[in-house]
């Protein structure tokens, strides 16, 4: 198990001590590990019931500079939400994280962990390698251009399948899970390095997602996810028609979709043309 | 009764948890009888064995319940019955002793004790239940009659047509929509 170690660059730079957890896991003799701090939740990695069933608990601490009352609703209703969408993925088919349990009073909940790593990670780490290598820009993408196709058939899975849009469809909630076999061989191959980017996307961080069957949010989503493609990774933003062409093809309806994209790209581009 | 099997659950390592179960149950009646009466010498969770995916789903139940129970938050009479509640995908306490908790007509009982001391435990049980100490005794068709999986919207069917190609997964998969469903109920907002 790979676990990221450095925290995410947007983490507060006065970072308070060390959180406190509710109360239950406050006790623990191996405490929870903590993974991630994003803007709202922490993340970290424990285990649920037994010691040999790991998981991911996400706790969102109570805000002080919010009303209390104000801020234990908002909490609970962020903790529901995204329980609610996981459970319903998960029902539908769509690759997420499985819902282990809910405390929605003290801020938390406990997924399925996923072994892996987010796709940015993954996709930088590949890119490196073939650096390394001395493998030119443009040749022997294939892999890359694999990954593009399970992104966007698990993305028209949720939006086709699920009814739900993810509302923060970026490259860091989107992780890979490797497959046991891609650990094992890819070893001494042409194209070392490419069994980085094998396994199974999974879905994940659904704090903002919604129940919409609607092309604007679905197209809103491709969008968000191919800024940020082009943000962290040019190369891959070239790519990005891989993506859009399974997802083309993922369900009924995918196509307008599709076309609704380029008018919100047309909006996207006016709207930074006048600052 | 050499099968009670005593567990300290991640995150609560100062409350054990016995848990034991027993086939063809010949004393439901006297079982119920106990628990409506109140008699504090049957302090137990007394649950329709047939209705229990695996050990984690029992396992979970059992974890919300003594979570309410630390957290001055059980909605039931005690942690016992709260287990038996945290079994249902609804709030309706009532319905769910009905469907989880035993009936005068169960005969695959699984029980859960909260504490206490294991010889105790196993003492008064071997006294107290008349059947056989056993493995396993699932009925998925009722687990997906009361976690209502067959009906619209998918119901589980979908997710488990999607890949799912062996058993094992196919248990895995039932496993986590009973889990997700128990984990939602409550959830009002
Ligand atoms: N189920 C999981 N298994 C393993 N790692 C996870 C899991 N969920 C999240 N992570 C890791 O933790 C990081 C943060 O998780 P997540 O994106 O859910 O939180 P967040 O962005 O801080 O939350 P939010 O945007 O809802 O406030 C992820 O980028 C990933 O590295
Ligand atoms: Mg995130």
């Amino acid at each position: 198990m790979e676990i990221q170690a450095a925290p995410p660059a947007h983490q507060a730079p006065l970072s308070p001590s060390p959180h406190l957890l509710p109360p239950i896991f406050q006790s623990d003799t191996a405490p929870p590990q903590m993974i991630t701090q994003g803007a709202e939740a922490l993340l970290y990695r424990t285990t649920y019931l037994l010691p040999t069933l790991p998981c991911a608990l996400k706790y969102r601490p109570s805000k002080p500079y919010r009303h209390p009352i104000l801020d234990a609703r908002l909490t609970k209703h962020r903790i529901l939400s995204e329980a609610r969408v996981l459970v319903k993925c998960r029902r539908e088919g769509v690759p997420v994280p499985a819902v282990y349990a809910v405390d929605e009073r003290e801020g938390w909940v406990m997924l399925e962990w996923v072994e892996g790593e987010v796709v940015r990670v993954k996709v930088n780490e590949w890119l490196r390698r073939r650096k390394e290598l001395g493998v030119a820009e443009g040749v022997e993408e294939e892999v890359l251009k694999g990954l593009m196709g399970r992104i966007g058939r698990a993305i028209g899975r949720m939006h086709g399948g699920g009814g739900l849009c993810m509302g923060d469809l970026t490259t860091s909630n989107l992780m890979l899970r490797p497959k046991r076999e891609d650990t094992v061989n890819g070893e001494g191959s042409r194209n070392a390095g490419d069994e980085v980017l094998g396994g199974e996307i999974v879905l994940i961080d659904f704090g903002l997602a919604s129940q919409s069957s609607a092309d604007e949010d679905r197209a809103v989503d491709l969008y968000v996810l191919e800024r940020a493609f082009g943000s962290t990774h040019p190369r891959a933003e070239g790519l990005f028609s891989e993506l859009l062409g399974a997802y083309g093809t993922s369900f009924k309806g995918a196509n307008v979709v599709l076309k609704k994209l380029e008018e919100v790209r047309m909006r996207g581009r006016k709207r930074s043309m006048l600052g | 009764m050499a099968l009670l099997e005593t567990i300290h659950l991640e995150h609560l390592p100062t409350t054990p948890i016995h848990i034991s179960l027993y086939r063809n149950v010949k004393n439901a009646p006297f079982l119920q009888q106990q628990l409506l009466a109140g008699n504090t010498d049957f302090e137990y969770a007394f649950i329709d064995a047939s209705v229990i995916v695996s050990r984690i789903h029992v396992l979970s139940a059992a974890y919300r319940a003594i979570n309410a129970l630390h957290s001055h938050r059980l909605r039931s009479r005690n942690v016992h019955s709260e287990i038996v509640f945290s079994l249902s995908p609804n709030n309706n306490i009532a319905e769910s002793f009905r469907r989880f908790g035993i009936t005068a007509t169960t005969e695959n009982l699984l029980v859960v004790k909260v504490g206490g001391g294991r010889e105790e435990v196993k003492r008064h049980l071997e006294g107290a239940v008349e059947g056989e100490a056993v493995g396993g005794m699932l009925d998925v068709g009722k687990v997906r009659k009361v976690y209502k999986l067959n009906s619209g919207g998918g119901g589980g069917k979908k997710g488990l047509g999607n890949g799912v190609v062996n058993e094992e997964e196919e248990r895995r998969e039932l496993e986590v929509f009973v889990l997700g469903a128990m984990a939602l109920r409550g959830a009002s907002n």
